[in-house]
């Protein structure tokens, strides 16, 4: 599983962007998206994702569940 | 630390030329340094915003803090408050539009970078447009505007762009207060809430604020006036930012018309009236100067505060633009405005004299439609908004302004257009305009306000004690009754309730 940000919630504020430790959140045609193969739900990285944490909008940026879970590698 | 502006309050110094107080200040109330800086920029100077114009480019929509009375989700064209924009640019494109806006406004001093996120929360954003605009266009004076969370932490980059002047919003410095206004902060890499959020927005903004002015960097904090939550306690962070080296206090009014989508504005908190806003502001004057004239602009204004332009400068737009960016024939425009200026301040003071010896303890207030220049020169029926005075024998005090457009003009007929005009300057004895027409003159006089004519495209202040004058003689001879106004109606949008 990936996080995703639900487009008809963003804002394009972009205060995820600086914020993803992966690089994994652009832009696309005026709102946000996160690039699934990037994303590791910030493990490793931080406490809580960093895109949730951020979004001023509640519930707009996601767990993805049609995606496999992520797995940090040993 | 700086020189901090010595300010005893108003109506203590009649007859001697002064500019009364709050931002009507002029040189003779503050250090001359500090004059010297904020002389020409429209935001800082109630009298320089009558002749120069600012800009705002929308560079940095990102934030790290949420606020009960923001949202800047929706844009509509005739909307002008914080955090609304109708689109975001990059700093070249930031760069492109100020040489293009420059080059058409001459008076155009000033350029901000206010959001709609934080400038500060956008770092590399903000100062990356700071170093183009510093390389093309070295004359323009910046500023930014910020929540202060960051604010500690770039305050040598501040230093670094020779940003001379930073507006800090800070609506409290009591973290129980702080709770009922920010929902979270973003700290640390996590969303903080609470009490504990706005404990650490307090202390970074107040630590910002000292690391600033022990720099030499004017200060000015910026306070939403929220009834209930925050009004008394705006008087302690009066206090508290005077004394950390602020030099000018600008308290707004809370904009919470429910179509804006704010939390406020959609659990119904409402916003302060006309009377309850002058009345902390007053009571806030004695410790520090007070800024009246803030338009809450949005975060893409242009030109002078009160007439927006920037709708004539949408990207599409500046891309064409040929940009001849020519600072000669812009110091030539400025050294008019400058005598335009000086001619204003020597008619008002030459009025002024003319007043000593009356000894009246009544004040009144009066409305004035202008478009500039410190002159009635707008017609009634043009104006969107009108500047408000108040008079005293000791002169002409300027304490606010009244907007009457409406966001969504649809649907309104001229009558209930006059109805809102009168809502909004029902506290004043007369208006002042360049022309009004036979009709509006006799409703506004059965709502009890003068409309006055006689003084058409003459000097505000001036015009304004010599009416206050024939006022008192008025009275003295029996001729008019001097009658106590009521409360006036701070325009929230189109469906404020009505209840004077």
């Amino acid at each position: 599983m990936t996080y995703k940000i639900v487009a008809s919630q963003c804002t394009s504020c972009s205060a995820c962007e600086a914020e993803c430790p992966n690089v994994a959140i652009s832009e696309k045609n005026g709102t946000f998206v996160i690039n699934p193969k990037k994303c590791t739900e910030c493990i490793g990285y931080f406490d809580i994702p960093q895109c949730v944490a951020v979004c001023p909008v509640d519930d707009t940026c996601v767990i993805d569940n049609s995606l496999p879970r992520y797995q940090p590698s040993a | 630390m700086q020189k901090m502006a010595e300010h005893k309050g108003c109506g203590t110094s009649g007859g001697s030329g002064k500019a009364s107080c709050g931002t009507g200040a002029g040189e003779n109330d503050m250090p001359t340094e500090i004059w010297e800086k904020v002389k020409n920029h429209p935001c800082y100077s109630e009298e320089a915003h009558h002749h120069y114009a600012r800009m705002h480019v929308a560079v940095a929509p990102a934030c790290n803090i949420q606020c009960n009375y923001c949202n800047r989700k929706y844009d509509c064209a005739n909307e002008s408050r914080p955090g609304v924009v109708s689109e975001k640019l990059s700093p070249e494109q930031a760069a492109k539009k100020v040489l293009a806006v420059a080059s058409a406004i001459p008076q155009m001093t000033v350029l901000g970078i206010a959001g709609p996120g934080d400038p500060l929360a956008n770092p590399g954003k903000t100062f990356k447009t700071f170093e183009l605009i510093s390389e093309a266009a070295p004359d323009i004076k910046l500023c930014l505007s910020t929540n202060g969370l960051s604010l500690p932490d770039h305050v040598e980059t501040i230093k670094k762009f020779n940003v001379d002047h930073v507006t800090i919003t800070i609506n409290m410095t009591d973290p129980d207060i702080g709770a009922e206004i920010y929902p979270w902060v973003f700290w640390k890499h996590k969303r903080v809430t609470g009490k504990e959020a706005a404990k650490i927005l307090t202390d970074r903004q107040l630590q910002g604020l000292e690391m600033l002015t022990a720099n030499g960097i004017l200060c000015k904090v910026n306070s939403v006036m929220i009834p209930g939550i925050n009004d008394d306690h705006l008087v302690t962070v009066n206090r508290e930012v005077k004394s950390r080296g602020a030099f000018l206090h600008n308290i707004m009014p809370l904009i919470s018309s429910p179509e804006h989508g704010t939390v406020f504005g959609l659990n119904g908190q409402r916003g302060p009236s006309a009377q309850e806003l002058k009345a902390l502001q007053d009571s806030c004057e004695g410790e520090m100067n007070m800024m009246r004239h803030c338009r809450q602009c949005r975060a893409d204004a242009v030109g002078l505060l009160g007439e927006d332009r920037s709708a004539e400068f949408t990207t599409d737009k500046i891309m064409e633009m040929e940009v001849n960016y020519d600072l000669s024939s812009r110091q030539a425009y400025q050294e008019k405005v400058e005598e335009e200026r000086q001619a204003k301040v020597a008619a008002r003071n030459a009025e002024l004299e003319t007043l000593a010896g009356e000894n009246a303890d009544l004040k009144i207030l009066v409305a004035v439609a202008t478009k500039g220049s410190g002159r009635i020169n707008e017609h009634f029926g043009h104006a969107d908004e009108f500047q408000i005075y108040e008079l005293s024998s000791n002169g002409a005090k300027f304490v606010g302004h009244r907007r009457v457009d409406l966001y969504c003009q649809g649907g309104y007929g001229e009558e209930e257009a006059l109805e809102t005009v009168i809502r909004a300057i029902n506290d004043c004895t007369a208006v002042f305009v360049a022309k009004i027409g036979h009709c509006p003159k006799e409703d506004l006089a059965k709502a009890g306000i003068e409309a006055v004519d006689q003084y058409a495209y003459e000097f505000i202040e001036q015009s304004a004690i010599s009416y206050f004058k024939d006022y008192l003689a008025k009275i003295r001879s029996g001729e008019i009754t001097h009658v106590t106004r009521g409360d006036a109606t701070i325009r929230q949008g189109a469906f404020v309730s009505v209840d004077a």
